[in-house]
């Protein structure tokens, strides 16, 4: 299970309760049925008798041990059977070169090894992995989370990672709970959360860039008002739902739809949706900034506006929602700028406009399905 | 001059050393597993006083409580142990001096022992005991060494409680700074000049060992570019 949360959103002291490093106030803790800690029952178990292995941010590791006596020191089996256990604790997380080594001398993998090597000699019953990746660099991080995923399937009890990345969250967990100011804002399994995070909080955290408020205009039509556009959310608008968002990735070029399908001319109905085929989620855009990364492009646009202008369905004037449209962020590939569309640089470049030869994107399509509508 | 103050110097401060030790690292332990920071100011105040006020209130309080006439102190006595006037009494001199040094100084060195070893500890099923033993006291090692050479020095050089509770008697409780006062008020300032040079010396030794030891522990576990 994933806990996704912003810091200071109580992610960390969740898995410190857990662990019996610090007492609740009030509430009850179980693993297992196991009842670990209960405040009206005047249940707190000692942090030694809870079975749980806790994972740190910077393994904590004992500086004063060697990788072999740190592993030794938490195991709980037949004395006997200690040392040929070790061995292959070692062996098994690669670290029978480095058993005589001090933890100073291990480089960030070799330790987050040595320290998942010592909490599997304890054997606890639940896992609990803090920010594991976050005293890593990128090139190890990587190959880190391919591995974790795999000890993690081959463990049988429990684990609970805890981590601000939701692309690790998203990698690794198959439960998640959005934490937000120590409240759980979203649960579910990990892919319904991201597909339906319900919350403005869940959404942000999932990654949604574009968020705005909402007015509907009919059963499955709102105006949003933060953008100046009237979009099709393809389902029942419920009062509950104040706001609605819109993932950068989720943008379709409408230039490279084909032309039968495209609604309208671009430059003629500038200033709201383009109506057609598309339940008028086809509107025209104004680029105002591109940021290049190295695999995707960031396109930072407006939806101009004109006042008086009608926009596509109810008719009403743009100019009674923002009085200045909200910037939007749409990602997309690099190279082609588009959704499967060009492929060369020159035809990205024309996609933003910068080779006038070639038409550029004035419009985007969003598809109803992947409008999110939010409660506030 | 005469070698016997240097004996029981070194006597008395090696015995010293030994209470001092154990005692400060105890309180100390104790005090830093208190949970309530009230408790640890007001333990830290009192432990401290020693070092603060003028030996002779040490002493003071330390005749007050082992004085033949005294409740504590005639029990003693019944028991066939004299304290006042003793050897023994310059080694509770020098304990009682020397404590708030060695306090301090392991209250310090536990203080920077990283708290998550000890909950790495924890989470691993290990008691309290052994991560006493097995990690906070090694990790608080530097620490705890050198607040026991200080210690040491201290009691070597103690005179003011040991006057006033032990006495200045040749042969039994004149130490060497004892020795000096005597020498230096008996005229003999060349014997005192002796007596000066070994305590300078022997202090100096100790306390440069100090810093000698602890650069050497600070680059034990850790990375050390001059390696």
């Amino acid at each position: 299970m994933g806990l996704l949360g912003a810091s200071g959103s109580g992610k960390s002291m969740t898995l410190q309760c857990i662990a019996g490093l610090i007492s609740p106030d009030e509430g009850v803790i179980c693993a297992n049925d196991r009842t670990l800690f209960d405040s009206a029952a005047g249940i707190n178990l000692k942090p030694q008798a809870r079975g749980v292995g806790y994972l740190f941010q910077n393994y904590a590791l004992f500086p004063n041990m060697t990788v072999r006596k740190n592993v030794e020191i938490a195991y709980r089996g037949e004395p006997r059977e200690r040392d040929a256990a070790v061995n292959a604790l070692l062996a098994r997380y690669e670290l029978t070169e480095q058993a005589g080594k001090y933890p100073v001398h291990l480089s960030g993998g070799q330790q987050q090894r040595a320290a998942l090597a010592r909490i599997f000699a304890y054997e606890p019953a639940v896992l609990l992995l803090d920010e594991p990746f976050s005293a890593l660099d990128t090139f190890l991080r990587e190959n880190m989370q391919a591995e974790l995923k795999r000890i993690i399937r081959g463990y049988a009890g429990d684990v609970v990672l805890v981590t601000h990345s939701r692309d690790e969250a998203y990698k690794i967990a198959d439960r998640l709970v959005i934490l937000e100011a120590g409240r759980a804002v979203a649960e579910g399994k990990t892919q319904d959360v991201f597909a339906c995070p319900q919350t403005i909080q869940a959404a942000r955290i999932t990654g949604c860039k574009n968020i705005s408020r909402i007015r509907p205009t009919g059963r499955t039509t709102f105006f949003a008002l933060d953008w100046g556009v009237e979009l099709d959310a393809g389902a029942e608008i419920l009062p509950a739902y104040t706001h609605a968002g819109i993932r950068a990735h989720d943008f379709v070029p409408g230039d490279f739809m084909p032309r039968g399908e495209r609604g309208g001319g671009d430059g003629g109905e500038r200033g709201g949706a383009i109506g057609g085929e598309y339940g008028g989620n086809c509107f025209s855009i104004e680029i105002e900034d591109v940021i290049r990364g190295q695999f995707e492009k960031s396109v930072i646009f407006r939806v101009p506006r004109e006042a008086g202008q009608p926009s596509g369905h109810s008719g009403q004037p743009c100019a009674a929602g923002a009085e200045s449209p909200g910037r939007m962020w749409w990602i997309t590939d690099r190279r082609t700028g588009g959704a499967g569309g060009a492929g060369s640089e020159a035809e990205a470049e024309a996609v933003f406009g910068v080779n006038a030869d070639l038409d550029p994107i004035r419009s985007l399509y969003v598809a109803p399905g992947d409008i999110m509508l939010l409660r506030g | 001059m005469v070698i016997t103050p240097i004996l029981i110097s070194l006597k008395t401060a090696s015995a010293a050393i030994v209470f001092t030790f154990v005692i400060g690292t105890a309180l100390a332990y104790a005090v830093n597993r208190a949970g309530s920071g009230h408790v640890k100011s007001a333990a830290d105040a009192l432990l401290t006083l020693p070092l603060v006020l003028p030996p002779t209130v040490a002493g003071f309080f330390l005749l007050y409580i082992f004085g033949v006439n005294r409740p504590l102190g005639g029990l003693l006595a019944e028991l066939g142990m004299k304290l006042v006037f003793s050897w023994p009494a310059t080694v509770l001199a020098a304990v009682v001096i020397a404590l708030p040094l060695m306090y301090r100084s392991a209250r310090a060195a536990f203080e920077q022992v990283d708290p998550m070893y000890i909950r790495a500890a924890r989470t691993l099923g290990l008691s309290e005991t052994q991560i006493a033993f097995k990690i906070l006291f090694p990790l608080a090692a530097p620490g705890l060494t050198s607040g026991g050479i200080l210690s040491f020095s201290r009691g070597l050089g103690e005179f003011g409680a040991t006057a006033m509770i032990a006495g200045n008697i040749a042969g039994v409780s004149r130490t060497m700074p004892l020795a000096i006062y005597s020498a230096v008020s008996g005229g003999r300032m060349d014997d005192a000049y002796e007596y000066v040079l070994i305590l300078v010396a022997v202090s100096f030794l100790f306390v440069w060992g100090i810093s000698v030891f602890s650069q050497a522990q600070s680059g034990k576990y850790r990375l050390n570019a001059n390696r």
